[in-house]
């Protein structure tokens, strides 16, 4: 337990009135802090919730959006969802940001700056092929439109 | 606001927002913004920051306000603008820079740029603009019929004066001040409203078990974790509309007997959510949910539940796992939630679509309901179209429309002169259907019948450039990926279907395999705890079945005659169609392709990697696919 940052985790007051319905809540808010699930905040959570961290930690780890490994600052989501996997973008897409920043889905740059993901559909299929860089969404990419887009997260 | 007390002060409200928009589309212009997830992609901000600061540098006054979807999102951004006394014009595909000579021609000039136009929505009293098209005129529109999605695009969806001005709240006011909650359910059912999450099962019944059900409290749960590849109905209707999923929720309380309910969405749609909150703070602010709504001694309140990435929690039991604040498993079946729900109270789990169909069912009645659609699915069914169709998109059609109209009338047909292969339905847990099958009406029965399923209206069309086999083994790739792993049927038999298909799509398959893929998919359907692991074979089954032949090439000729199965054909240039152009020699990069100007191409086989970009780039259609040279080729090349 983190002495640092007491009573850090605030599950919203009104939520529901289980603690254990807060969970996915508090994780989130946790994840918030750190950009990733440290063992700390999953001790943390526990705690508050009163529930083991064993428990907290099988919670987490069943859902996609709890990261328990740090990400880069810039975390880069390609979708391969059908559309995007139709339009023959999704490969394309995925080996152009793997080549450019030399790193593998689920792999973050040396420097921290970047990491990469290869996800299910971001529900963009208007906008195929798609990725996001946090939560930010960028459509209808090409390795040109990729080039540019890190050539400016490069620059922030 | 104080909060409305009863039926009269919310009529009276609807007639003063009514008459305060009407006002303010007399003396003052609109222009209206797509501003769903699709537009703002698109780069709708930039575009609406572009018009207020045109207007600002040229000392025009004009509300601009953002709308949800209008279903056009292939034509994202789009603009709309309202001038007083004429009708509302919309824009396509807008960019920031075309903006000044929007200003400076329609709004100042009051001339509509034809060029940049779409179309225009005309009203009662109001002259038409000449030589544009109006909405009902333009196939996309013309045979669509719009209930659950009768406000995406139309109203401000962060206003709930417009939502009330739309006839808001005035289903609810009905259900609660003069119906009784059976007579609600009896309403419902005689609607013939099956639920459109995908299962169909008919939602006036499942209230009536839920009612009847023992125990208290009782939930009311919306299940909004949509998350089939390719599907994007209900994150449109959360962000155009979301004030009718909560008034269709709030009648379904009242109904059951519930006084709490619980809206679980899918973090990936964190507009929709920013939406449904500032919706349910309106609500309460209103009276309109809480303590006493418009006076009764009625009470509900909703809470907004995030999801946390997982496309099991679509699962009702899986879904209520989830809202608990558990692992996202599904649990055997029966008991039903609607017995044994969140906390093991009496819970009603219904789709976004169903509730956002309630508050008009309600409203209009059951027979005009019922007057919608075909006897045995009554309504309108709405389909996010993508794949390869013009007109990607959202539309909302009724029930019985046959396919072929939805892909050649509504969705434009295939673009690129290719040929129409497959239309998939029901997302990667539905079916795929062919040609043949194209006069099928859209409804839950003749679909099921068909081959396919209804599921929650993800609808893919392919063209000729995709291998059944590949497109299957995607689905099973998804499908297999997202087992959640409780049962063994389905976390094991989706590995091994998934290991037939890849074996068959990198050449190495037996014919064996294709009674593999029969005996395990069997199995899957037969044992699995829910609909994933029962559903996850149904797209293999049904491209075996109406594509035994492209599995039969794959495995005897080695031949994949879409040309995407690598190593599986080669291209060829047709010496009769080729002009000589040399479009193919320049994309090619490790070139294979050879030729003269003027004269016929050749394409070298063994320097060719089969990318495809020649293929692609070749307008006359003059690069085929055919049997590799090497193998001893003995049927007949693939036919065009």
């Amino acid at each position: 337990m983190s002495m640092g940052e007491p009573n850090a985790v605030h599950p919203p007051a009104i939520e529901d009135p289980r603690k254990r319905a807060m969970l996915l809540a508090a994780l989130y808010i946790a994840q918030e802090q750190n950009g990733w699930l440290k063992p700390e905040a999953i001790q943390r959570v526990a705690k508050r919730l009163e529930l083991s961290e064993g428990e907290v930690k099988s919670t987490a780890s069943f859902y996609t959006m709890f990261r328990l490994a740090p990400r880069g600052r810039y975390h880069i989501q390609v979708c391969e969802g059908l559309s995007c996997y139709l339009v023959d973008g999704a490969e394309t897409i995925i080996a152009h940001v793997a080549r450019r920043l030399k790193i593998r889905s689920g792999e973050t740059t040396p420097d921290g700056r970047f990491s990469l993901e290869v996800v299910q559909c971001l529900a963009a299929c208007d906008l195929a092929p798609a990725l996001k860089v946090n939560d930010e969404l960028y459509g209808h990419m090409t390795t040109g439109t990729i080039d540019a887009l890190l050539e400016k997260l490069h620059q922030s | 606001m104080s909060a409305l007390t009863n039926t009269e002060s919310l009529e009276s409200l609807r007639v003063a927002v009514q008459e305060r928009l009407d006002d303010r589309r007399a003396g003052q212009a609109t222009i209206l913004v797509g501003m769903g997830t699709c537009g703002i992609a698109a780069g709708a901000s930039e575009v609406a920051a572009a018009i207020r600061s045109e207007l600002d540098k040229r000392k025009l006054e004009a509300q601009v306000i953002g709308v949800g979807c209008i279903g056009m999102c292939a034509r994202e951004p789009l603009v709309d603008f309202q001038l007083p006394g004429r009708p509302r014009v919309t824009y396509a595909n807008v960019k920031a820079d075309v903006v000044p000579r929007l200003i400076e021609e329609h709004f100042v000039g009051g001339q509509v740029v034809t060029k940049l136009a779409l179309a225009q929505m005309t009203a009662d009293g109001i002259a038409p603009e000449q030589e544009l098209a109006t909405y009902q005129d333009l196939p996309f529109y013309k045979k669509q019929l719009r209930i659950a999605m009768r406000n995406c695009g139309m109203i401000n969806p962060e206003s709930i004066d417009e939502y009330i001005a739309a006839d808001g709240y005035r289903g609810l006011a009905k259900a609660l001040t003069g119906m009784e909650p059976d007579g609600v359910i009896e309403e419902m059912k005689d609607s013939g409203l099956r639920g459109r999450g995908g299962a169909g099962f008919m939602t006036g019944v499942k209230w009536e078990f839920c009612r009847r059900a023992r125990g208290t409290p009782k939930y009311v749960i919306c299940n909004a974790d949509e998350g089939d590849p390719g599907a994007f109905m209900d994150r449109s209707i959360l962000e155009g509309d979301p004030h009718a999923v909560l008034e269709g929720m709030t009648i379904a309380g009242y109904a059951i007997g519930a006084q709490e309910g619980y809206i679980y969405c899918r973090a990936e749609y964190p507009l929709a959510i920013e939406r449904l909150k500032k919706a349910i703070g309106q609500a309460h602010e209103y009276g309109l949910m809480g303590k006493n709504i418009l006076g009764t001694d009625f009470s509900f309140d909703l809470r907004v539940k995030e999801g946390a990435g997982a496309f099991v929690c679509g699962e009702e039991t899986a879904l209520i796992a989830s809202i608990e604040g558990k692992r996202g498993e599904p649990r055997p079946r029966p008991p039903f939630p609607a017995v044994s729900g969140l906390w093991n109270k009496p819970s009603n789990v219904n789709n976004v679509k169903s509730y956002s169909l309630t508050p008009q069912i309600i409203l209009h009645g059951a027979d005009w309901f019922k007057g919608i659609g075909t006897e045995t699915s009554t309504g309108t069914a709405v389909f996010a179209l993508t794949g390869k169709i013009k007109n990607t998109g959202l539309i909302e059609v009724p029930m019985g429309i046959t396919l072929r109209e939805i892909i050649y009338d509504v969705g434009g047909g295939i673009p690129k002169k290719k040929q129409f292969k497959a239309v998939q339905t029901g997302g990667p847990l539905g079916g795929c259907l062919p040609e043949s099958a194209l006069d099928t009406p859209v409804d839950f029965d003749s679909l099921t019948r068909a081959g396919a399923t209804m599921g929650s209206g993800g609808m893919i069309v392919v063209d000729q450039d995709t291998c059944m086999v590949e497109f299957a083994r995607y689905f099973l790739t998804f499908a297999s990926a997202e087992s959640c792993g409780k049962c063994v049927p389905c976390r094991i038999g989706g590995q091994r279907l998934l290991e037939v298909l890849t074996r068959i799509a990198e050449g190495s398959g037996r014919m064996e395999d294709l009674d593999e893929i029969g005996y395990i998919s069997t199995q899957m359907q037969q044992a699995s705890l829910c609909a994933l692991g029962q559903l996850t074979p149904g797209p293999v089954m049904a491209s075996l079945r109406f594509f035994r032949e492209e599995y039969e090439a794959h495995i005897n000729e080695h031949f994949c005659q879409a040309g995407v199965c690598k190593g599986m054909f080669q291209y060829e240039i047709d010496q009769v169609k080729c002009p000589g152009c040399g479009l193919c020699l320049k994309v090619c990069t490790v070139d294979a392709i050879s030729g003269e100007k003027k004269k016929p191409h050749q394409i070298n086989p063994v320097n060719c990697i089969q990318c495809g970009a020649c293929y692609d780039v070749c307008n006359l259609g003059a690069i085929h696919v055919r049997h590799k040279e090497s193998l001893p080729v003995e049927a007949e090349p693939v036919a065009e």
